[in-house]
């Protein structure tokens, strides 16, 4: 775990960047945040390359950056990695001398703790038959699992990336993303991941902080943080959904259960052992409700929930909270089907999920 | 016909040799500088590295001969330092040859510079480099086209100047008497045979250089990033 204090602000033009924060980084903390917010920024004040910053960071015990005292820490000198959205590999260095490069100026000092192995970060990342290719000859997927073990070979503190699955496709994004997970538990380094995805945030993030027009909008738990409606406004393309915890049972006709409470769930099969805690986020227009079991559906998915609340907007739409065996579901429907249904609160429904692709995130505790 | 004096041909590649490795050392920082700099200077500063493009030589040669004379600024200092003077001699070739080729090895190596841009560099701070290492580890070996340019522009224009030469250095064999100046020499006592001869020569080795450079060239794998 490290602990970030930060007191900064950055005014570029019509932008300011103002924050305040003590952030306990231990495992994922997604920076999440509409285009434009300041994330990317704010993890280059932190690396030390955007000094035009004025105002406090320290890492642990060590100052980074310290206007008032003159105290700025060059980022050779800050022992943290940091992923960039397009990898930035060497181009004139093999893959294996990208490695290198960074190993040799490891951050690593004797006294601290283990360094890094190498052979460790190759067989995580599978980056064996990659090691003599020019970074060039690599597809957008390969090259940022490269330049992930590069971060991770300088034995940083803190592992900084900034949308590192942005430029991939959909396909490319879910094979990288266990490869992220796996880092977070074998190597132990917090990392704060900046991304404007709600769905690597859910699966890749225990912490969240939400950063809206240079200021943190909230900070906290993520299922919490992202099921606070009034936050809604602030992220801009945030679909409303809430995060179910589930156990995965077993895979049959490549679709895997998952329990909840006394409920079962199906989705297409993911290769997890059964018994695995995973979490998962469920849009609010994946959700529809019935007050009756129907029968002969197409959809396989069928919670017995009970209604908590009603919000009807002003818009033709109704925002239902639904409790299923103590957790939350949301559900979006029209106005109408909430007349028409006379859905009250405390009412029992039928919440109805279409099998969509599994986005959640594996718990390992 | 008399032999031919090949005294010229070797000082020619000489002074090549030592303008080129002058012009590295001097303008690798300054191309460093105009390529990542934001300061208000930089167009004053690229314009007066420009201006050897344009001037006509013996406009920069009747300037550099008073500014290298023995009563110049430049070559009062000399001589003191020295006690010789700079006009007339071979330091002082170089000195304007230094400056007359300027621009050819200082905008190939902005140019490359600015190609390679501040995220590998960036990249390279992460990971624990500093300037220095950054530099020689990264932006160099990546620029590594803009470095082969340079010494090749500013190597062939250097063989290949005349008027500047002829003004600072005037014809002085062994000391000051390159090539270029060698022919216009033969071709002015009509000794045609021996103008050809050094002219071929010249022509063949520009050529074959520049084929050289254009192959490997080629091969170099294209910088990206």
């Amino acid at each position: 775990m490290a602990i970030l204090s930060i007191n900064l602000n950055l005014s570029l033009g019509d932008f300011s960047l103002k924050v305040s924060e003590t952030l306990k980084l231990d495992g994922v903390t997604a920076l999440f945040g509409p285009s434009g917010s300041g994330k990317t920024t704010f993890l280059n004040i932190l690396a030390g390359l955007e000094k035009r910053s004025v105002g406090t960071v320290s890492l642990g015990g060590e100052t980074w950056q310290d206007t008032q005292h003159r105290i700025f820490v060059p980022p050779y000198s800050r022992r943290l990695g940091y992923v960039f959205q397009d990898g930035r590999l060497f181009s004139h260095l093999s893959v294996e001398a990208n490695l290198l490069f960074s190993q040799k100026r490891s951050h690593y000092s004797a006294a601290t703790t283990q360094p890094i192995k190498t052979e460790e970060v190759i067989k995580s990342l599978e980056l064996t038959s990659l090691l003599q290719r020019s970074p060039e000859s690599l597809s957008r997927g390969e090259q940022q699992r490269v330049a992930m073990g590069r971060a991770l070979l300088n034995n940083p503190e803190v592992l900084l990336m900034d949308e590192p699955l942005s430029a991939l496709d959909i396909g490319r994004k879910r094979e990288i993303i266990p490869y992220i997970e796996r880092l977070a538990n074998d190597f132990s380094i917090p990392m704060l991941y900046v991304t404007h995805n709600v769905e690597e945030v859910t699966r890749l993030a225990d912490t969240m902080a939400l950063l809206a027009n240079g200021r943190i909008a909230a900070i906290g738990d993520t299922a919490e943080v992202l099921e606070r409606t009034d936050l809604w406004p602030l992220t801009g393309r945030l679909e409303a959904g809430a995060i179910l915890q589930a156990t995965v049972g077993d895979t049959k006709n490549g679709m895997t259960s998952l329990s909840i409470a006394d409920e079962i769930l199906r989705i297409p099969t993911i290769e997890v052992i059964p018994g695995t805690l995973v979490r998962l986020r469920v849009q609010a227009k994946e959700v529809a409700l019935a007050i009756q079991r129907p029968d002969n559906l197409s959809i396989r998915n069928m919670l017995t929930a009970h209604v908590l609340k009603i919000d009807l907007d002003e818009t033709v739409f109704a925002e239902l909270l639904l409790d299923v065996g103590g957790q939350h579901l949301r559900s979006r429907v029209t106005r109408e089907a909430v007349e028409e249904l006379m859905l009250h609160e405390g009412q029992k429904v039928f919440a109805l999920i279409k099998s969509v692709a599994f986005e959640g995130r594996l718990l390992t505790n | 016909m008399e032999s031919l004096d090949l005294g010229p041909v070797w000082l020619s590649l000489q002074l090549a040799t030592v303008t080129v490795a002058v012009l590295l050392v001097i303008g690798t920082p300054l191309a460093w500088w105009l390529a990542f700099t934001r300061s208000r200077f930089k167009p004053g500063i690229e314009a007066l590295v420009a201006l050897p493009l344009v001037l006509p030589p013996t406009v920069l040669g009747f300037y550099m001969l008073i500014l290298l004379g023995p009563a110049g600024a430049i070559g009062r200092f000399w001589v003191q330092l020295t006690d010789t003077a700079l006009t007339f001699s071979f330091s002082g070739l170089v000195v304007a040859s230094v400056i007359y080729s300027f621009p050819f090895a200082v905008q190939p190596l902005q140019n490359a510079f600015e190609g390679v841009g501040r995220a590998p560099l960036e990249a390279a701070a992460t990971l624990g480099a500093k300037p220095m290492d950054s530099f020689f580890s990264v932006a160099s070996p990546m620029a590594i086209r803009g470095y082969i340019t340079a010494i090749v522009l500013g190597f062939a224009h250097t063989l290949g100047e005349f008027g500047v030469v002829l003004m600072v250095g005037g014809n002085i064999p062994g000391a000051t008497r390159v090539v270029s100046i060698a022919i216009y020499e033969h071709v002015e006592t009509l000794s045609y045979g021996q103008a050809h001869i050094l002219s071929a020569g010249l022509l063949l080795l520009s050529f074959f250089v520049l084929l050289g450079v254009y192959i490997f060239n080629r091969r170099l794998p294209v910088n990206r990033i």
